[in-house]
């Protein structure tokens, strides 16, 4: 710790930063703009200007700009400074020059950076009186609104879609006061990050246009804490209501998990929550073969009460996308022996298998954060970008890592971005990948392997065998894999924090079985290995904690004997296994129950059809793909018929067991009962705050201090003022009365502080920039790894798929924008999905004279389909890549053999 | 007197090839440094004489190489760039040498590559400079023929190329660290410092970046000494410099004159007094970025040190003079317009504030300006000072207004007074 002096203070100060994010993490408002802690300093807006003095007796001092400005032992420094006021409401008044008088109209007004720093530099009186220049916008896709007048030239949105996160079809065009931030001409933006842009734009020009639709200022909103539920990463988001719809989807910092930032699947893919096709009403088929018809809870009582009565065989399936909570209810509901996961055998092994090696193998799973500082990494078989896509953001942080390093000998500090890039030029830490297809991540990477997946895990088996002789092979490999394996190995080995990502949705065994090799190889040399595991949907890991057989059991199961009640949570079971076997198991149910959010083939399979709350609309815990623990809460109540599903299935305990009571009344209730009955998930009780926690003895308000219209809102139904909505299942409220304190990290519904409206009120929160929240990051770990190393893991095989003479290897390829059941659902998302494909090599193409955008036949799994030939030049012969779930396709179970041919 | 950089060119003639540049004792300095000399001897030599970098800035060029790290394990390779984009209104004294001489640069930049370990050599030359890219070319292929450059440079186990990269035309490029970024390929936008450029230039390696003239004068200190160097000056800082003048004068032009001639001298002498009918109102001294000199500074001596005590810089050396019959108000929009459209747009003041010194200046030639626009205009070069930008490229140009409103003031007022340019 060093000691600085501020206006006549003292402070213990850390080391190595610059003046101005110690300055923010003392709670000392400086005003800034160009600087943003993910991205580090550079210097160019000189709004965070302070006086700086070369000793006691300096009056004078010169000006600095505390971004730039490094905390050394006695520096002297003022922030109040009367010049240095001076000069900072002058360079608000140089931005006021040409920025528009777009408040009324602007999305960004109430929370502006803009807005909060001219009132904080105290700048108010326009001197200038000339023609502002002003610039034609650019459409830049369904995600994001370009309104370029409003531009201050911070260049934070260039240093975050390209030297962040890797874009690079946004850039700074021209020069003087005609720079402009755009495309080089109109197009959707490409990065699957860009919807950050809406955060890290200080001002109006980049806003989001799925709020725009529905546009709420953000004082307006009433908020919830969230969790992405859009894949396994489990990022933490807030979701923003009003009038009773979702609006919008913000990040919310962990700076354990997804820091500032999220992906645009996850930013735009809330819009289900709202959609018309969403299931709003209990719906009853009252007559066999008749339709789905109305019906109120009295009906709904007598139609439960024959469907749960006695001797009646009843099965719950759960699902990989519903919480622990309501799965665990449906588990208690019908009980262990009756409940399956709703996931086909393959992939409950698949998950139980990542499960089992985090939890006995001795080798760490990484938090996001972590993976952002591993110094070496091999990825095998995952398209993070598609399946994980807040993975590949992190590996392109740890990319970085050696250069930071280089700078760091140098004398250069990490926050001074500019210099720490020139310095290390190109220079990379060590990132293998190896999969199937391309991906945008091919840039980092030291070297790429494309393979089918049998070479990919001999690959991966050959670097085991090489770390650790004990490490068996299945098959040799060739020379060139050989040469890269011993390349491989040998930077693994160097390493102080290897990295092996792999992960199940490829849906190959011995990929991910030769990750685990790779890792147990290095933990066995004593090496910190992580290994990170991408699982396919946001609370596979939390279901996998939870005992249950498979769906392919049920089918089989079903086929034996018939099911008097199938209770089917929030999964539509098409997506997971064949028609065939999914019509056979309806075939042989009697009475079919179905809770969901929105209509699919399974609802249209429904006896009684119940309306499942989403994730906006209900308290819930995920695991995420790390095993940690996340909550949710509702951000908006239906006065509708839809309920929480775990407290639906409360219901029907309640009828099947004859009580008067239902087991659980409040959300802590399910809790008590889940951690009691599956202590693995003890800590879930222990470490989230209950219902009860209050601060001030107020509960903790939803909604800004200054939400308006909530007198006048319901007026047109009754004009006295109704009762807030209860909240009895969270410490939050329904309302802008509470206590307005920063909340412990876990229940932070918005970011605000005095003189700060904007996102980057976000800093109040954290105990310094880019660090942790303030009293820990939310979630907590469930696995931990066991002390044990089991040598097991160094003798498992499987054997790799065979494909016949003639035959190709069908791969799965994930669509960021398509493949996921909810996101693709919502509106934005759906404007970026494309046709269904077959990605092929060019060569067979050319054998069997298939042309580019031709539609072909497809033999699979038993099944023809009809599909789009897309020519890919990145894919290998004998290897193609079928798109995953997009609209209109039918499952399959990838990979597998097949054969393609013209029609 | 001594006119060691200019005694071989001829005004209008070609320039000096290799042959005749050798008959003129050419590449003696550069025999005797790589021959006889160690890399810190060259340093050291160059250190003692104390040479001022003639690119405007006047920092001690031994002392510039000494920062450059010669220890095995720093970032190999290492750089030396010449900075020939000379783009300040005004200055036209790297044309003429470059035009003039090429071969006396070549051989001043080997041996500074020499002193420095640089494999690599740029030239950074002005787009516009066509006639000396030619002449550089060309005098550059003479000397690889000739064994001058390349590989085991006369037997001394130096090897050295040089490139010529015409720039993309932006006056920003003539800053050392953004000319870095536009050679790199990137952005014309300066970078902060630190890192210098000793430690972190080129491609992140060290690099050393000097003028045309600064590199001009190396084989000639190598070959005289640091004692003659100088004495070639009249005020003991060392050297002749290419001093210019261009405006209202009978006879403007360059001439190598030694340092420290005042500036009476320069006019009357040399440049023949102010052209008939014209009176001198006042003169920027080393280009448009610097402060105006009147009437009362005539008898300053044109010297770093000193143009700096009178208020103003010594800059590059060639001075813009305003008559009486020339509206000052005008000649400073002019030059602010420049550095308005000139700005890389980086930076808030200079993004910002030159176009509306530009625009309040335009008004004010147009018969429109207020009062308050003096205000607003005096406070710009108080906040477009150095330290409030991220480069000196806006401060440069708050130089000719703050001094300008300072010595003109009554001028400015007439503009708004009599709704009109005066001048007109």
């Amino acid at each position: 710790m060093i000691k600085i002096r501020i206006d006549g203070k003292y402070y213990e100060v850390k080391p190595k930063k610059n003046l101005l994010e110690t300055c923010l993490s003392l709670g000392l408002d400086i005003p800034h703009f160009c600087f943003h802690p993910a991205m580090g300093s550079v210097g160019a807006c000189r709004l965070c200007a302070v006086k700086k003095f070369k000793d006691q007796d300096d009056n004078k001092g010169r000006m600095v700009m505390s971004c730039m400005e490094p905390v050394t032992e006695g520096l002297i420094v003022s922030i109040e400074d009367p010049e240095a006021k001076a000069f900072r409401a002058a360079i608000i008044e140089s931005l006021m020059t040409n920025h528009p008088h777009d408040c009324p109209v602007c999305d960004e007004g109430g929370e502006c950076h803009l807005q909060d720093m001219t009132v904080m530099t105290g700048h108010n009186y326009r001197r200038f009186d000339f023609r502002k220049r002003t610039y034609k916008n650019q459409d830049l896709g369904p995600f994001i609104r370009h309104e370029m007048n409003r531009c201050i030239q911070c260049y934070r949105c260039i240093r975050f879609y390209r030297d962040y996160a890797g874009g690079k079809d946004l850039n700074v065009f021209g020069s003087h006061n005609h720079v402009y931030f755009g495309r080089h001409e109109d197009g959707t933006l490409e990065n699957e990050f860009s919807g950050n842009l809406v955060e890290v734009c200080p001002t109006g020009v980049f806003t989001d246009k799925s709020l725009s639709k529905h546009f709420t200022r953000k004082w307006d909103l009433s908020n919830a804490p969230s969790v992405c539920v859009h894949c396994s990463v489990g990022c933490n988001t807030i979701a923003c209501e009003r009038y009773g719809s979702l609006r919008r989807i913000m990040s919310r910092y962990n700076g354990s998990v997804n820091g500032y930032f999220i992906c645009d699947r996850g930013r735009f893919g809330y819009e289900f929550v709202n959609d018309e096709k969403r299931i709003r009403n209990i719906k009853i088929r009252f007559k066999k073969d008749g339709d789905l018809e109305e019906a109120d809870n009295k009906k709904l009582l007598s139609v439960l009460e024959t469907a749960f009565s006695k001797n009646k065989k009843i099965i719950g399936i759960g699902s990989p996308r519903a919480s622990i909570e309501s799965n665990y209810a449906l588990l208690n509901l019908v009980g262990e022996e009756k409940f399956y996961h709703g996931i086909s055998k393959k992939e409950q092994h698949l998950t139980k298998t990542v499960l089992n090696f985090l939890q006995n193998s001795g080798v760490q799973t990484p938090s996001l954060r972590q993976i952002e500082k591993a110094d070496a990494v091999i990825v095998l078989g995952e398209d993070l970008t598609n399946t994980a896509p807040m993975i590949a953001l992190a590996l392109r942080q740890a990319a970085r890592n050696k250069s930071n390093e280089e700078a760091e000998v140098k004398g250069i500090q990490l926050w001074n971005d500019a210099p720490v890039r020139e310095l290390a030029q190109n220079s990379k830490s060590p990132v293998y990948i190896a999969t199937p297809l391309k991906d945008s991540l091919d840039e980092i990477a030291e070297e790429t392997f494309r393979a089918s997946f049998s070479d990919i895990s001999n690959l991966g088996y050959a670097v085991a065998s090489l770390l650790n002789d004990a490490a068996t092979v299945s098959q040799k490999p060739d020379i060139d894999q050989r040469k890269l394996a011993e390349k491989i190995a040998d930077t693994l080995k160097k390493a102080e924090t290897p990295l092996i990502i792999s992960g199940i949705t490829n849906g190959d065994e011995e990929t991910l079985l030769s990750g685990m090799k790779i890792a147990a190889a290095l933990a066995s040399l004593d090496i910190k290995v992580m290994f990170c595991a991408v699982l396919p949907e946001c609370n596979s890991m939390g279901l996998a904690f939870i005992p249950g057989k498979s769906l392919d059991d049920a089918v089989s199961m079903a086929a034996d004997e018939a099911i008097d009640t199938l209770i089917i949570l929030e999964n539509d079971l098409y997506r997971r296994a064949t028609k065939e076997s999914v019509d056979q198991l309806f075939g042989k149910s009697r009475q079919i129950i179905v809770l969901d959010h929105l209509v699919n083939q399974t609802t249209l399979n429904a006896d009684i059809l119940l309306p499942a709350a989403t994730f906006a609309e209900s308290e819930g815990t995920l695991l995420n793909n790390e095993g940690r623990a996340q909550r949710y809460y509702k951000a908006l109540i239906n006065n509708d018929q839809v309920m929480e599903s775990w407290r639906r299935i409360g219901e029907f305990i309640k009828i099947r067991n004859g009580d008067q009571s239902i087991p659980w009344n409040r959300f802590d209730d399910i809790i008590s009962s889940l951690a009691d009955e599956l202590t693995a998930f003890a800590k879930i009780k222990e470490y989230m705050p209950d219902a009860d926690f209050r601060m001030l003895n107020t509960k903790l308000p939803r909604q800004t201090m200054r939400y308006s219209g909530r007198t006048a809102m319901y007026a047109h139904m009754s004009v006295s003022e109704s009762r807030v909505s209860q909240d009895p299942d969270s410490p939050l409220a329904f309302s802008m009365e509470g206590c307005q304190e920063i909340p412990p990290s876990a229940l932070v519904p918005f970011y605000w502080s005095p003189g700060w409206n904007s996102v980057q009120a976000m800093f109040r929160y954290l105990d310094e920039p880019n660090g942790s929240m303030k009293g820990g990051d939310p979630g907590i770990r469930l696995i931990e790894p066991g002390k044990k190393h089991d040598d097991s893991y160094f003798h498992i095989n499987h054997e790799p798929f065979k494909i016949k003479k003639g035959e190709c290897l069908i791969v799965p390829v994930y669509q960021i924008y398509g493949s996921g059941e909810m996101s693709s659902a919502s509106f934005t998302i759906s404007q970026r999905i494309k046709e269904p494909f077959l990605y092929i090599n060019q060569t067979d193409a050319d054998v069997l004279n298939i042309y580019d955008g031709e539609e072909i036949l497809l033999e699979a799994r038993g099944n023809t389909l009809r599909i789009k030939a897309k020519i890919e030049m990145t894919i290998m012969q004998g290897i193609a890549g079928l798109s995953v779930n997009l609209p209109g396709m039918q499952y399959v179970d990838l990979p597998c053999p097949g054969k393609y041919k013209k029609q | 007197m001594e006119k060691p950089l200019t005694k071989n060119i001829t005004p209008g003639s070609s320039p000096l090839n290799l042959k005749e540049y050798l008959q003129a004792g050419g590449y003696s300095g550069t025999t005797k440094a790589l021959k006889e000399m160690s890399p810190a001897e060259v340093t050291s030599l160059v250190k003692a004489s104390n040479l001022l970098g003639r690119g405007g800035a006047g920092f001690p060029t031994g002392v510039k190489w000494s920062l450059v790290p010669m220890d095995e394990a720093s970032l190999r390779p290492k750089y030396l760039i010449c900075n020939a984009d000379e783009m300040e209104p005004g200055t036209f004294k790297d044309r003429y040498l470059l035009e003039g001489n090429p071969h006396q640069l070549i051989a001043g930049m080997i041996i500074s590559a020499y002193a420095i370990q640089a494999r690599e050599a740029y030239i950074f030359l002005r787009w516009a400079y066509k006639k000396a890219e030619t002449a550089l070319r060309k005098a550059i292929g003479e000397a690889y023929d000739a064994g001058y450059l390349g590989k085991d440079i006369l037997g001394s186990g130096f090897d050295l190329d040089v490139y010529v990269h015409s720039s993309a035309g932006r006056y920003i490029c003539g800053e050392e660290t953004a000319l870095l970024n536009s050679l790199e390929g990137k952005r014309a936008v300066p970078r902060t410092k630190p890192p210098f450029p000793a430690v972190s230039g080129l491609y992140g390696r060290p690099t050393v970046v000097n003028n045309v003239e600064t590199l001009s004068w190396i084989s000639h200190i190598i070959e005289n000494g640091a004692e003659w160097f100088k004495g070639l000056s009249l005020t003991g800082t060392g050297g002749t410099k290419l001093y210019g003048v261009s405006g209202r004068v009978k006879n403007p032009g360059i001439w190598e004159l030694p340092l420290g001639i005042t500036m009476r001298e320069l006019l009357e002498e040399y440049a023949g007094g102010m052209a008939d009918g014209y009176s001198f109102r006042g003169a920027l001294p080393g280009g448009a970025s610097t402060d105006f000199l009147i009437q009362k500074h005539l008898d300053v001596k044109l010297d770093f040190s000193t143009v700096a005590a009178a208020g103003s810089r010594m800059g590059t050396g060639t001075m813009i003079i305003l008559d009486d019959k020339t509206c000052p108000v005008s000649f400073i929009h002019n030059i602010e317009k420049f550095f308005a459209l000139e700005s890389c747009g980086w930076c808030t003041p200079c993004r910002e504030g030159l176009p509306w010194v530009e625009k309040m200046l335009a008004s004010l030639e147009e018969g429109t300006g207020k009062m308050e626009y003096l205000e607003i205009l005096k406070f710009h070069t108080k906040y477009m000072g150095p330290g409030n930008t991220f480069c000196a490229h806006a401060p440069g140009a708050a130089e000719p207004l703050q001094s300008g409103l300072n010595y003109f003031y009554d001028d400015f007022v007439r503009h708004i007074d009599e709704k009109k340019c005066p001048w007109r």
